[in-house]
């Protein structure tokens, strides 16, 4: 793990978004005002800009810099949880580990962080119904020699995750009126999330 | 979209630096990060409160950054909550001694942020949350009911009472209460555009209005047909008395919010009608307040917001204010 790759995951991420943008901002003017989108891609373009000026630190310090570019630019609740989870996976990144050791300790701190900052857990429509079943593979797969087999479980733990927000909303129908309108919709935060962590896992199952 | 914008991305800038220009007396802005606050720094030790909020609400929040009000706000993106460094640097700036006051609608994206900064300062500091809206309890965007147009009865209350010299606890104690007595509801007749959308936010028949819409146009309780302003306002009346629960001859606050798209003299129709109403009712409006002061963009439409009013609440409402879009007494 080091600051290049840190930074190829990323511009992944911004092509996987950029492609799927339509998709996320219809998703978000469902049920919401349609803003998600456009937050995560101010986001990823500022992010973005870092690549020189971080490109001889330690990962912790990418990440910590990245979500403090995050937090201080993006806004809004994604801008909040996202910042909050790189800037926890920072706290948690060990030289003793190898990469997928490390990943799997970085990201459960990081989703434990958002968890606390969102005050949400599992199976409340959100973007942590990708983030904690991933988290929680991330961790069982951490032994696994062979990085193909781990991504392409986590890329469709990521899935199954964002598809769940869609029954989610009908079941526990939060407010009734809404539930009705809402049924059938998928949690944007979840799918870019999804998206985010799909583009990663692309990178080593292709 | 038909918007005076030259480059999307700017809008908020341009908006923020014609602000500052126009009431040089008032306020001033800081950019990067951006916040609000007042010219001159209060000469006495007393609470300072901090808004802040999405853009395209305006003139809340940074309209009420002045004497007898707020003594900062802090501007996020259209429609997106505030950054935590905002919150930091315009504490930094005002505080004044006695602690910082966030007042904070409820949105889980506003609170989240808020608490972020608020993690990130030294300074003794409380947060009163707003939930004024009765028209859903919980929302793709909530926990519990979405903060509206109540919140400006909140800062204008409570940044009196800050004037005094009161303590944090004082002011945060008077804060929720001011909030527990406040309801609000509106109703919507267009969706509004946002700049980077470009496209409206949702889809609306020429007949129909969204009955209990969010002050970003997000859903309320139903999509209805138009009724007659007699008719729709005594069913927002209801919706609201319901949850206020007043006595009879109750002195009442009633406060008409244009969301933007909505014409003066259609709200103060409103206010009429509003007002005959609550007589029939018992209900006694004593103080009044008509305008766009909670807007949503070029939406159309209304709210009104409730006040069951006491001696303080009264008091505080009818002291001093001098920001830019409230003054009185000054």
């Amino acid at each position: 793990m080091n600051s290049e790759n840190i930074f190829l995951a990323l511009k992944n991420i911004k092509k996987t978004i950029d492609i799927n943008k339509d998709e996320i901002e219809k998703l978000d003017q469902a049920i919401g005002d349609g803003d998600h989108i456009f937050n995560i891609q101010r986001g990823l373009n500022e992010a973005l800009k870092l690549e020189t000026e971080l490109s001889s630190l330690s990962p912790e310090e990418v990440f910590k810099k990245i979500g403090m570019k995050i937090m201080t630019t993006v806004g809004g609740s994604s801008g909040a949880l996202f910042a909050t989870l790189l800037m926890g996976m920072a706290k948690k990144y060990s030289k003793e580990l190898n990469d997928l050791e490390n990943l799997a300790a970085m990201f459960y701190e990081g989703v434990e962080a958002t968890k606390k900052r969102g005050k949400a857990d599992l199976g409340e429509k959100t973007m942590l119904d990708v983030l904690i079943p991933v988290s929680l593979s991330l961790n069982k797969l951490k032994n696994e020699k062979n990085i193909k087999i781990v991504a392409e479980k986590i890329k469709m733990v990521a899935k199954e995750g964002m598809l769940s927000t869609r029954d989610i909303m009908a079941t526990k129908g939060r407010a009734s009126f809404l539930g009705e309108r809402a049924i059938g919709h998928i949690d944007p935060g979840a799918r870019s999330s999804q998206l985010a962590i799909s583009a990663i896992c692309d990178e080593y199952i292709n | 979209m038909k918007k005076f914008v030259n480059n999307v991305e700017e809008i908020l800038t341009e908006s923020l630096s014609g602000f500052q220009k126009a009431h040089p007396e008032i306020i001033k802005v800081h950019f990067a990060p951006d916040f609000i606050c007042r010219v001159k720094k209060p000469a006495g030790d007393k609470v300072s409160l901090i808004s802040g909020g999405g853009s395209g609400h305006e003139p809340l929040h940074g309209g009420f950054v002045g004497h007898g009000m707020l003594d900062a706000a802090c501007p996020g993106q259209v429609f997106s909550a505030p950054t935590p460094d905002q919150m930091e640097a315009a504490a930094n700036e005002v505080h004044n001694g006695k602690g910082i006051l966030f007042i904070v609608k409820n949105y889980s994206g506003d609170i989240m942020n808020f608490e972020m900064g608020a993690d990130m300062i030294d300074f003794d500091h409380e947060t009163i949350l707003v939930n004024d809206d009765v028209a859903v309890e919980d929302s793709t965007f909530t926990t519990g009911r979405r903060g509206v147009a109540g919140t400006m009865i909140v800062e204008k209350t409570v940044g009196s009472l800050a004037e005094t010299g009161a303590s944090l606890e004082e002011c945060k104690l008077f804060g929720d209460h001011v909030n527990n007595v406040t309801a609000s509801m509106g109703v919507a007749f267009t969706s509004c555009t946002v700049p980077a959308a470009g496209k409206p936010t949702f889809e609306i028949g020429a007949e129909e209005m969204e009955f209990g819409v969010g002050i970003h146009g997000e859903p309320g309780r139903k999509r209805e047909k138009i009724k007659t302003a007699n008719e729709l306002t005594n069913d927002i009346i209801n919706s609201i008395l319901e949850d206020l629960k007043p006595d009879k001859n109750e002195e009442v606050l009633m406060h008409v919010n244009g969301f933007g798209g909505t014409p003066l003299m259609e709200l103060y129709l409103l206010f009429d009608v509003g007002q005959k109403i609550l007589e029939k009712k018992g209900i006694n409006v004593v103080r009044s307040l008509v305008g766009n002061y909670t807007t949503s963009l070029d939406m159309a439409g209304a709210s009104f917001s409730i006040t069951k009013l006491d001696e303080k609440i009264t008091q505080h409402w009818d002291s001093a204010v001098h920001t830019a879009a409230l003054r009185w007494k000054i």
